[in-house]
Parts: C-alpha cells; structure tokens; sequence
C-alpha cells in the first residue's frame, strides 16, 4: 500500500540514456494514524451508547364504591412511608395510633424488610403500600418502585399518604436531621 | 579485537497496518454514534434496573425539571397540531390558524394555557427551560396537565400512544403526584419513566430470574 516498492528490475536501456532518479513511494503514514486516532477518541467521547430505558407503572382506577376496591389484607401489608433526604420508613399491618410499629429504614435494608415480609405472608397475602410524603424525591419513588421489582414483589400500590402517617414521617424526619 | 560491525536497521515502521485499524475504527464509531439529541430541559434522570428501552415513536414526553416545572413535548407534528386544535377549542384559547401552525415548530411547551398565545411568537433559539414558568399543575383546581392531557388522548383515540414521564432526581413528590392524577382523570393509566439502566443487584430475585433466562420486562 503506502509503502509499496516500486523498484523493478532494473530495465535494460540502451547505452547514453540517462537513468531517472527513482523516487520514493514510500509515505510516511504516522500524521494519518495521528488524525485516525484523533477522530476515534472524539467519536467515543460523544458517542452515547446506552439509551435510556423505560420503567411501566400501571395505575389503578380511581373508585369510589368501596366495593370496588381492592382490598388487603391486615396481615399482608406492608406499608412504605418516603420521606425528605432518602429517608424510609415502614410498617406492617395497620398503624398503631401510638406510631409503635412505625420503624425507620434506610434504601439499603428495606430490601431485608420487603424479603422478610414477604417470606413470613402467604404469597396471595403480600401487598406493599407506597406512600409518599411531599418532601420524598422523585428518585426515591423510582428507587422503591425499582425495589418492588428487584424482589419481584407482585402486588404494590401508590397510594396518598394519610394525614397521620405523615405527621409521624415528618416528626421522624426533623428528629433524624439532628 | 575487531567488533563485528551491527548492520543498521530502518527504524521506519510500516504504519499502514495500524493506520488501517484506526480507520476501521474510527468508521464504526462513525457509524454508531447518536449525537445526544438537544435537550431544552436539563434532567437528571434516576437508575432503574429496567432493561426495556425507551420507545422513541407516537411519543408523549411529560418532564418535570428539578424545581417542578412541568413540559410536554410531543414527536408527531400532526398530533401536536390535532392537539393544539382541540386544546384551543375546548378551552377558548383563540388561537388562530397561524399561531397553532407557529406552535407546532414548538419543541415543548411550557407555559399556561392563556400564554401560548405569547409562545407561538417566540423564536426557536429562545426556547430554555428558564425562559418558562412550565405548565402549572400544582393546584389541583387548575391542574392544566388535565387539559393537555383530556387533548392529547382525544387526538390519540384509537392509536398507540407511547406516554413517558421523565422527572430529575430531586423532583419532589407532589408535582409527579398532580400529573398522575391528571393521567387518572383522562382514563390514562399506563405510563412510563424515563430511566437510566443500572445493574441487578446480585443475588435478588430478580437477578435469579434473569439468570435463568427468563423475561424480566
């Protein structure tokens, strides 16, 4: 290619012709590999190769005939409360007005919570309740969506948190900036 | 002693076949690449261990900066304009013919309804997130999302509509929680977030599931 040898043999000419000065073909090939590479590690720099992936949340239909609302059982709920600064808190079951069962957890053990939960109640039984307050961030609501699906939770729902329990995430929340 | 006399060497190295690598390379990387589309809004997307990738056509894109500014954008020109259309004649927003035409080229929408009058006079170039207050969603009396959205699924009757929901990592909850709610009151009840991929954690069930092959959509 670029460094091809084009020195033939040596053709006979006939005596006084004067032989031209072979030149040579040779090119120096190292700015063009420069160049080459240059381009190559723009390219990978702006390049982007992941493309942002999408996640489904089916709602449920707002209802207002109590009959038509899916029920949970006691037994089987867990209840996830989302507070400010990726704080999380938990309970089972129902509340207790006193808040002694109300716990404080953090992303990385509410996985344990969730599995432990979910091994302890029947299958059928399990519903995770997610219940945002209006400090929690929207990466929190993502990561314990995502959560439900790492443990293959089947039954969770999105539901307006109650004045009560928010009253709780909120005392827990100012007690825990301290 | 005489030393025995080294024959020099070239030290010209044939670079052609290194300048073919970086050439086959440099083509595929061509090839491959996908600018980052401009995005008007800067978000942060969160991580979700989802691997379905985001659809890219008969897109509705809802997105919610970090301080909870809410913009829709859409992909199909003609949607966009049978929207606008229904938009403005359910709401009388008095937009003429021109304005909605003006209002297509639109690359989101951000404001209150009463101000997309002042919005089809805008420029191209001038259309930043900061620019625009978003549309307000907040007060659940005038949760305009309701109307975008009550617009947008009269003009996707009968069609596959791909609804995204792209919200910043810091958003706080009671925007993302007005826009469902306007999704719920138009009977829209399947959507989809935005996210960036992230690893399975080893040793959940769904990494189990995954190894075993099957379908973790």
């Amino acid at each position: 290619m670029a460094d091809m040898d084009t020195s033939q043999g040596s053709g006979k000419k006939g005596p006084g012709v004067k032989k031209a000065k072979k030149l040579s073909t040779r090119v120096d090939l190292t700015p063009m590999v420069d160049l080459g590479f240059l381009l190559i590690t723009f390219f990978i720099f702006t390049t982007t190769m992941s493309s942002p992936t999408a996640m489904n949340l089916v709602m449920p239909k707002d209802t207002k005939n109590p009959e038509e609302q899916n029920k949970a059982k006691e037994s089987g709920a867990l209840t996830i409360l989302l507070g400010a600064q990726n704080h999380v808190y938990y309970y089972e079951g129902q509340l207790q007005p006193d808040g002694s069962n109300f716990k404080s957890s953090n992303f990385k053990d509410i996985r344990d919570v969730i599995l432990n939960k979910k091994r302890a109640v029947d299958e059928e039984d399990f519903i995770v309740v997610i219940k945002p307050n209006e400090n929690s961030s929207y990466k929190n609501l993502v990561d314990i969506l995502d959560e439900m699906k790492i443990n293959d939770a089947k039954r969770y729902a999105l539901v307006e948190i109650a004045d009560s329990e928010d009253a709780f995430v909120n005392a827990s929340d100012a007690a825990n900036k301290e | 002693m005489a030393r025995p006399k080294i024959p020099r060497k070239s030290t010209f190295i044939d670079m052609t076949a290194m300048c073919d690598v970086a050439f086959l390379l440099l083509s595929f990387f061509i090839l491959t690449t996908k600018f980052k589309p401009d995005e008007p809004v800067e978000i942060e997307i969160p991580n979700s261990v989802s691997s379905k990738v985001a659809p890219e056509q008969n897109v509705v894109l809802v997105q919610v900066n970090k301080d909870g500014k809410v913009f829709l954008s859409m992909d199909d020109e003609e949607a966009k304009q049978s929207v606008l259309t229904n938009l403005n004649s359910a709401n009388n927003l008095g937009l003429s013919d021109g304005e909605i035409q003006s209002l297509v080229k639109a690359p989101f929408y951000g404001v209150a309804m009463n101000q997309l009058k002042q919005l089809a006079a805008f420029k191209k170039e001038d259309f930043k997130e900061s620019a625009f207050p978003g549309i307000p969603v907040l007060d659940s009396a005038n949760n305009q999302m309701d109307n975008w959205m009550h617009a947008i699924v009269t003009t996707y009757q009968g069609r596959k509509m791909n609804l995204l929901l792209k919200g910043d990592n810091r958003t706080k909850y009671p925007a993302f929680k007005s826009i469902i709610n306007a999704f719920k009151s138009n009977e829209v009840f399947k959507f989809q977030m935005v996210t960036n991929p992230q690893a399975v954690p080893e040793g959940t069930e769904l990494w189990n599931r995954s190894k075993r092959g099957e379908n973790i959509d």
